[in-house]
This record gives C-alpha cells, structure tokens and sequence, in this order.
C-alpha cells in the first residue's frame, strides 16, 4: 500500500484566539472539582521576555492512570468529568493556567510505570510547527527518579526543566523556548 | 487487568514520522519571528507510549452544524467571494478519521482579522468573525461554507504580504497526530515571496495549496475548493497481543 505523505504544519500566527479560544478550556475538570490543582507556568522567549500570543494545550491520563480511549489496550475508562484535555493561551502576562486533577501512573511498557506526567503541545507565532514538552511533579520524586522519559535525558538540569514546583493551589512550570534555561522539548 | 504492567502486555501503535525533507521545520531564517522562539536545541526522541498513542476524542457536543457556515454568524451576511472549502482528513495510510475536530479561521475579504492587534487600514466587516468548526463525519468528510479571504500585508519585510490562507486545526486521534497549519489557494502570485509558505520543503509545498473544485461549485451561489488533510498514519500492527485469546483490539 502506498503511503500519503502527511500535510505539512504552519504556525498558528498571531491571531489563533479568532479560532482557538474555548471559554472552558483551561478546564480539565469543571470549577470546584474536589482535589483539583491549577497548573502555571510563564512562556520566555530568547531575550526572556514573556511570549503573550502562545497557546498551551495538555493531555494527561487520570488520577487511576487510565484513559478514555480506544487505542490504550488496556480498555478505554472514562472518569466522570474529566476531559484530559486542556488548552490555555498565554494572553496575560505569559501566563498559561490550567485547572485539573494530577495524572496516576501509568505503565512505561518496559517492565516500570512512568511518573505522574502531563503532556504538552506550545503553539506561536514564530513556531512553524508545535513544540512539545512533558510537565512532570517535583513531589514524586521517587517517581520520577524510576521514570523512563526522566531517565533518558542526558543530565539533571533537562530533568529540572519538565518538573513543576508546588505553589499554594497547585503547580508551577515556566516554559523556555530558548536560552541557558531552554525546556527540554521532544520529537515525537 | 493483569499483565498491563508486564514488559510485554502493551502494544502500543507508532505513529510514523514524514521523512526531515517532507516536514516543516520549527523555525525558518526568512520568518523573522522565529528568530527568538524557535528552540535551538535540537529535540529529544519520545518513543511513543499510552500517553502519546491516545489524545482528546472530541467533537460531538462542542460543534453545531451552523458553526460550518462562517457566512451566517450575523444578521447580514460578509462581503467577499463565497466558497466552499471541503475534503477528506486521512492518515498517511490513507484510512479516514471519522468524527474528528476540525477548526478553522480566517481574515474577512479584504485581507482584515477581527482581533485586537490586526490594525492595518482595511476594514473590519461587521458580518464577519471568521472562526468556523466542524467534526469530519463518518468518511473523514469536513466542509465549510465561506468567503474568500484577502492576502494582508504584514512586518516581516519590507512589502511583505502573506498569501491568502484559511487556518486549520486538527487532533486526529492521538497526541502525535495533533496538527495546526495553513490552506492556501492555488496560483497565489504572493507564494514567492512568503517566507511561511517557503519553509515548507518545496516537494511538500503542493500539499498544503487547495484544488479548484468545478464539480462542487453551486451554481449561482458558490465557488469551491478542496484540500485533503494527512496526518501521521501508524505502522502495520499496531493491536497484535502476545497473549492468546486476548480481545483487547476490536471494543464493539
């Protein structure tokens, strides 16, 4: 069978809130969710000014570590209320914020379970295709210390960039495109 | 549940990658504004895992079927040249994925955003927002209803103008299909110029410029274009199960 070749990505321009603004889409979960934690983090570009026209979008599994999907062979679970997905633009001082319950873990296929982690697409002006990066929880440390995608970076200071801080309603993690403090980002 | 922690219990779908020369690259030296944002190290490889073969299944619920017809989302309806843009949104294997996101938005006519930092002097049309949405139905279909936007000058270089484009937003049905780019119009004279165009490799080029659509024109009412999306297909076994008698592929 012949293969199609794959459309080619272009950036979402400075005007993606005309088409990509939800009113509910930093919500994960909906307002009040018991145990919910809102996730920050501020977008630097290379001179370290904050990128105010970005959009942050997150996938994640669970509390149990489950998805609603049909390609996790393990079953497609649903969670009452849980989206798994959330989408924030940067509009205010850099800033993306997005309310959810922390991910479970889940099974890394080699034997372990990765960390409680939470996937992430960075979309700009200025990007020509997504970036992406994973945001992981400073107080699993345990876990993180076993985890497969940690393990593979080649020092501690990429392992610091993906994992986020505590803050008084949740977690906190700056993205850097570029500089000494550049994220760690992935090709997938 | 036993055996999803085992080495050999999950097996996971691999979303293929397009080929270096085949994919727009992150960053483009005649793109101006990547200069600060586009990261200058080079990415690490993330083998895909549950987290990367699953993604955001939606749609039903999030869309109405008069979010398609960006011509009717006030009281008059926009000036420019109506279209109907549609086709198909495959994977590279060439199967349809079936009720799938599919977002749009666009300048109005004269080449003019409705958004706060577009002030270029053309104006705002009143009967016009420019976000359209819809899910691809059962074949991978999606269609618009729409006018033809205007090319825009903008800051990149001097007399730079970008083509005219519709953008688009795609999830696919997992994290590594997620997409986000541009349709554009064929013949555009202002292709030679663009630097968003030009850096995608010239051989992928013609995937990303529409097809005049006789065939779907509506007489007295429309012109149309079609434009077929591909996003990363998978490889070839994707649900093979070590344990035999497992049933963990076909979810009725």
């Amino acid at each position: 069978m012949s293969r199609l070749h794959t459309t080619p990505s272009a950036t979402v321009g400075p005007y993606l809130s005309i088409g990509l603004a939800w009113e509910d889409g930093p919500y994960v979960v909906a307002a009040e969710t018991p145990g919910a934690i809102w996730l920050r983090g501020v977008v630097h570009d290379g001179n370290g000014d904050v990128v105010p026209d970005a959009m942050v979008e997150t996938w994640q599994a669970d509390p149990d570590g489950r998805f609603d999907h049909p390609d996790d062979p393990r079953g497609a679970v649903p969670y009452p209320g849980f989206r798994g997905f959330g989408r924030s633009q940067t509009v205010t001082e850099g800033q993306y914020a997005i309310y959810t319950l922390k991910p479970g873990r889940i099974p890394d296929g080699e034997g372990g379970l990765q960390a409680p982690h939470i996937d992430v697409s960075l979309f700009a002006r200025g990007l020509l295709d997504r970036v992406v990066t994973r945001i992981y929880f400073a107080d699993d440390a345990e876990a993180n210390d076993e985890d497969v995608v940690l393990r593979s970076l080649p020092d501690d200071a990429a392992r610091r960039s993906l994992i986020a801080t505590p803050t008084g309603d949740g977690y906190r993690l700056d993205l850097y495109l570029q500089g000494d403090r550049e994220t760690v980002f992935f090709a997938v | 549940m036993t055996g999803t922690t085992s080495a050999s219990g999950l097996h996971l779908p691999q979303y293929l990658r397009e080929a270096a020369d085949l994919r727009t690259p992150v960053g483009y030296a005649g793109y101006k504004s990547t200069g600060l944002r586009a990261p200058l190290r080079g990415p690490v490889d993330l083998p895909h895992r549950l987290t990367e073969v699953t993604g955001p299944l939606l749609g039903e619920g999030r869309v109405t079927a008069a979010d398609a017809d960006l011509t009717r989302q006030h009281a008059g309806e926009p000036q420019g040249q109506r279209i109907i843009v549609h086709g198909r949104v495959l994977d590279s294997d060439g199967r349809a994925v079936p009720h799938t996101l599919v977002e749009v938005w666009q300048a109005n006519a004269g080449g003019r955003y409705r958004h706060v930092v577009d002030n270029w002097p053309s104006p705002i049309d009143p009967n016009f927002t420019g976000l359209g949405r819809t899910v691809t139905d059962g074949q991978g279909r999606y269609e618009f209803t729409t006018i033809r936007p205007g090319a825009y000058p903008w800051g990149n270089h001097h007399n730079a103008w970008r083509p005219a484009h519709i953008h688009f937003s795609l999830f696919g049905r997992a994290f590594t299909q997620r997409l986000v780019t541009q349709m554009y119009f064929p013949d555009d004279p202002l292709f030679g110029q663009d630097p968003i165009f030009n850096s995608i490799p010239e051989a992928a080029r013609p995937l990303a410029v529409s097809r005049f659509d006789l065939e779907r024109t509506v007489p007295s009412w429309a012109l149309a274009y079609e434009w077929d999306i591909v996003l990363r297909g998978r490889d070839q076994t994707p649900y093979e199960s070590h344990e035999p008698g497992a049933d963990d592929g076909d979810v009725a």
